[in-house]
């Protein structure tokens, strides 16, 4: 029995910062490479000429405010969190997954926007590159929103409050990052097309 | 005082065992949550792996040093491989490289080298009850199970396995159109490696947290051994680099099964078009090499690491320059990242970049130079004990130099243009990337296998081992040097075909007989291995007299390490023969306090704060007791 207690005690930590935050920011380290790396073949792969031009779709500006949104109201749902307001925490919380899922819509219409003036997923790069940025954004959107569910549902059963913070504030952490870096792409995009 | 602390530990150990036996066999050996289990399951995969990319080298050997040998009684391993007249298909012949490349590099040096010693090592020389998630460790090892799977599946399949290279460069690797081996086999091959990926980046993630989070008390930086220094800049490697495979290799997947064109443009096949364009192939190779050459290193610093701290250990002297040790392997892990159109100087791209690229690689040279006499100075004049591990230590410094010394001829873009992909690079990376790396595993493998399982391998089987397969690597690869200037290209089927490479042939012969025999040696260490593991003598707490944490632990640590408190750390590791001290070793357990007879002057001043820090240790210990009755 006594070494068990000892086992479940551990060290003291000489870092205040928690593994799985650290963790998380590690994961992010890799997702910034992977977009990186996209990134930088785009402009290598544009700058070997015949390179297909078209206008970006106008949707993608409503996405990016929606986006924007969505941080703001995640930020509603982390400061009452610290302040235990539960209900503006689920109202929070539930705003953000809709934006969210509002997002992801719209991307989708950009892709059709895309297909009405014939640029394809097959095709010159230009348009290819396109898809695999919107496309591979949206898949990690898509975790993203399912964490953010996740926290929703332990808020209802009284697991995020101001004494356990961990859960929202990577949640938190995860979806500015995505934000975060959709106005990279979007930015990217609007200045080398 | 280090021995009452051992005394204590081992006493404890066996009431441990008594709860250890809640384990069942699922969670104990397969779903397993503790680092050291996992490090020894990557271990043993690695090691069927090696087999299998090793009897895949000798398969080729024997192509290329007999070709006009009956391979019939190879038909059982390899069926319609050998065809009707009983010599090797050249599609498998081309199969069989990439095979052993891929294999080698990633399934043997980076999951079998790092996955092993990182988990195995990290948290007990730390001191840490295990790494930051059990859990995430556990996928890391499950997927590159998975992965494993996949890519002994595609050996067997009737296209064949990859066959493009281990680089896949497009638009081989892109058209199933292009060879047998760019269907289901590249297929497999991509799946394999994205679950390669994803297990080496669960790794990595999980080695840079516990190094930066989990440490114990008084295990600052300046205090860490350098196997963790290694690992951790390997970890921080790989999750800068996997990722940007990942990108490369999703493009590929794209161009494959989706008819995108990121790499292909205006190709024929048997007179036709094909509807891509506006790819490009040299972008490939940029993304993969931005990885590629980083990889090299990741496959590399665990076997520096781990040669630094056997070195130290069995030289009884501390490491020379241990600052000057970890500022060159960060210069490298910097370095490793700007240097990777090296490999692509004969690709068409801007000769002024080329000498951009190889200004930088040559200045990798000056880390890798302060490493080698680092390891040269530490073996200046120690009291040299020659363990196996010591040797294979000792040897992975020859192969580096040797190595190290051709790579700065093929990091000169001008003479690349006469030695790039030729037998000469073979024979440089081999002996730099591959043997010194292999024989890091090895040393690591010798040294640390009394803590692993309990029990000392066979030291007489060890230096056999290790004799024939030192001379067997240098009786390999140092001819291969001589047909590379030739200019004889890599990856060629046959010798005989040209005017040029025909007077080669007796030489082929030779290296394929000493790559036999090399091969066949490391049948030695597999028995002694699994021999001793159940049969080796039994091992006494510190074998090797070593100074890290990892030998304050009971002979078999439980999960968790270690039973009771994790010990605190009061000194460096390399405290071997200080003059004054009675033993010539002092663990990192003990003390300052405790040695006033060794401590140097500015040591003396850190007494009296470190004896504050005692007191409030023994505080926290009161009132830990006090919370358990």
């Amino acid at each position: 029995m006594e070494e068990k207690f000892a086992y479940v005690e551990g060290a003291e930590q000489p870092i205040a910062m928690h593994p799985k935050k650290f963790a998380l920011w590690l994961f992010i380290v890799s997702v910034v490479m992977i977009f990186a790396s996209l990134t930088s073949a785009y402009i290598v792969r544009q700058s070997e000429g015949n390179w297909l031009e078209f206008d970006l779709p106008v949707i993608f500006w409503y996405s990016s405010v929606v986006i924007v949104l969505s941080s703001v109201t995640l930020h509603y749902a982390y400061t009452a969190a610290k302040k235990d307001e539960l209900s503006k925490i689920r109202l929070g919380m539930i705003l953000t997954s809709i934006l969210g899922v509002i997002f992801l819509v719209a991307q989708w219409y950009s892709w059709v926007a895309l297909v009405d003036r014939d640029v394809f997923f097959v095709g010159n790069p230009a348009g290819s590159f396109l898809y695999v940025f919107t496309g591979l954004h949206a898949i990690h959107l898509i975790s993203g929103v399912i964490f953010l569910i996740i926290v929703l549902i332990s808020s209802f059963r009284y697991k995020v409050h101001s004494k356990n913070m961990n859960a929202m504030e990577m949640c938190v952490t995860y979806w500015h990052f995505l934000g975060g870096l959709w106005l990279y792409l979007f930015m990217f995009l609007l200045l080398n097309h | 005082m280090a021995t009452a602390n051992t005394a204590t530990n081992s006493a404890a150990a066996h009431d441990h065992h008594d709860h250890e036996h809640h384990d069942n066999f699922i969670t104990k050996y397969i779903f397993t949550t503790d680092h050291k289990m996992i490090g020894k399951q990557f271990l043993i995969t690695g090691m069927l792996w090696a087999f299998i990319g090793g009897l895949m080298s000798v398969i080729f050997r024997l192509q290329l040093g007999f070709p006009d040998m009956n391979l019939e009684w190879l038909r059982p391993l390899l069926g319609g491989w050998i065809t009707a007249d009983g010599a090797l298909d050249p599609e498998f012949y081309l199969a069989l490289v990439t095979m052993h490349g891929t294999i080698m590099v990633f399934f043997v040096l980076t999951a079998g080298l790092s996955g092993t010693f990182s988990n195995f090592l990290i948290p007990l020389q730390i001191g840490a009850r295990d790494m930051a998630s059990g859990f995430m460790n556990m996928l890391s090892y499950w997927f590159f199970f998975v992965s494993s799977v996949i890519m002994f599946i595609s050996l067997f399949i009737e296209s064949g396995p990859a066959s493009g290279g281990w680089v896949v460069y497009p638009p081989l690797s892109a058209l199933e159109q292009a060879m047998p081996g760019s269907g289901l086999g590249m297929t497999l091959w991509l799946i394999a490696m994205t679950f390669f990926i994803a297990s080496s980046l669960l790794g990595g993630i999980n080695y840079i947290t516990t190094v930066i989070n989990l440490r114990t008390k008084g295990m600052s930086f300046s205090r860490l051994p350098l196997t963790i220094w290694a690992f951790f800049l390997t970890a921080i490697i790989g999750l800068l680099s996997f990722p940007v495979l990942f990108s490369a290799a999703l493009l590929l997947v794209f161009d494959r099964s989706f008819g995108t064109s990121f790499y292909l443009s205006d190709i024929y096949i048997g007179g036709e078009a094909l509807p891509n364009t506006g790819g490009s192939p040299v972008l490939y190779q940029h993304l993969f090499w931005f990885l590629g050459h980083p990889e090299v290193y990741i496959v590399l610093l665990p076997a520096l690491g781990i040669t630094s701290e056997i070195i130290a250990t069995n030289s009884r002297k501390p490491i020379f320059g241990y600052k000057a040790m970890v500022i060159s392997m960060l210069g490298i892990t910097i370095l490793s990242f700007v240097v990777w159109a090296h490999h692509m100087f004969v690709s068409g791209m801007n000769p002024f970049l080329g000498s951009i690229f190889m200004f930088l690689t040559l200045i990798i040279a000056i880390p890798s130079a302060v490493k080698v006499f680092n390891y040269l100075t530490t073996l200046w004049r120690g009291n040299l004990i020659f363990t196996p591990g010591m040797l294979f230590s000792i040897g992975l410094v020859s192969f580096f130099i040797s190595g190290g010394l051709t790579g700065i001829f093929l990091g000169n873009s001008a003479i690349d243009i006469q030695l790039h992909d030729t037998y000469f690079v073979v024979a440089h990376f081999h002996l730099v990337m591959g043997s010194a790396s292999f024989f890091g595993l090895m040393a690591g493998v010798y040294h640390w296998f009394p803590k692993m399982f309990g029990r000392m391998m066979d030291a007489r089987l060890g230096y056999v081992h290790f004799w024939l397969t030192f001379i067997g690597v240098y009786l390999v690869f140092f001819p291969m040097h001589y047909i590379g200037i030739a200019g004889f290209p890599r990856r060629y089927y046959s010798w005989t075909t040209f005017e040029f490479t025909n007077m080669y042939t007796d030489l082929n012969m030779f290296v394929s007989v000493a790559a036999i025999i090399t091969f066949a040696a490391q049948l030695i260490f597999v028995f002694n291995f699994f021999y001793s593991m159940y049969r080796g003598r039994v091992a006494t707490l510190n074998p090797w007299r070593s100074n890290t944490l990892e030998w304050t632990t009971p002979l078999h640590p439980g999960h968790g390490n270690w039973p009771g408190e994790i010990p605190t750390v009061y000194r460096w590791p390399y405290d071997y023969s200080k003059p004054g001290a009675e033993e010539d070793y002092i663990p990192q357990t003990v003390p300052l306090s405790a040695t006033p007879e060794s401590n140097l002057p500015h040591e003396q001043e850190l007494v009296k704060l470190e004896k504050e820090i005692i007191a409030d240790e023994e505080a926290d210990l009161v009132a830990n007791e006090a919370r358990q009755v």
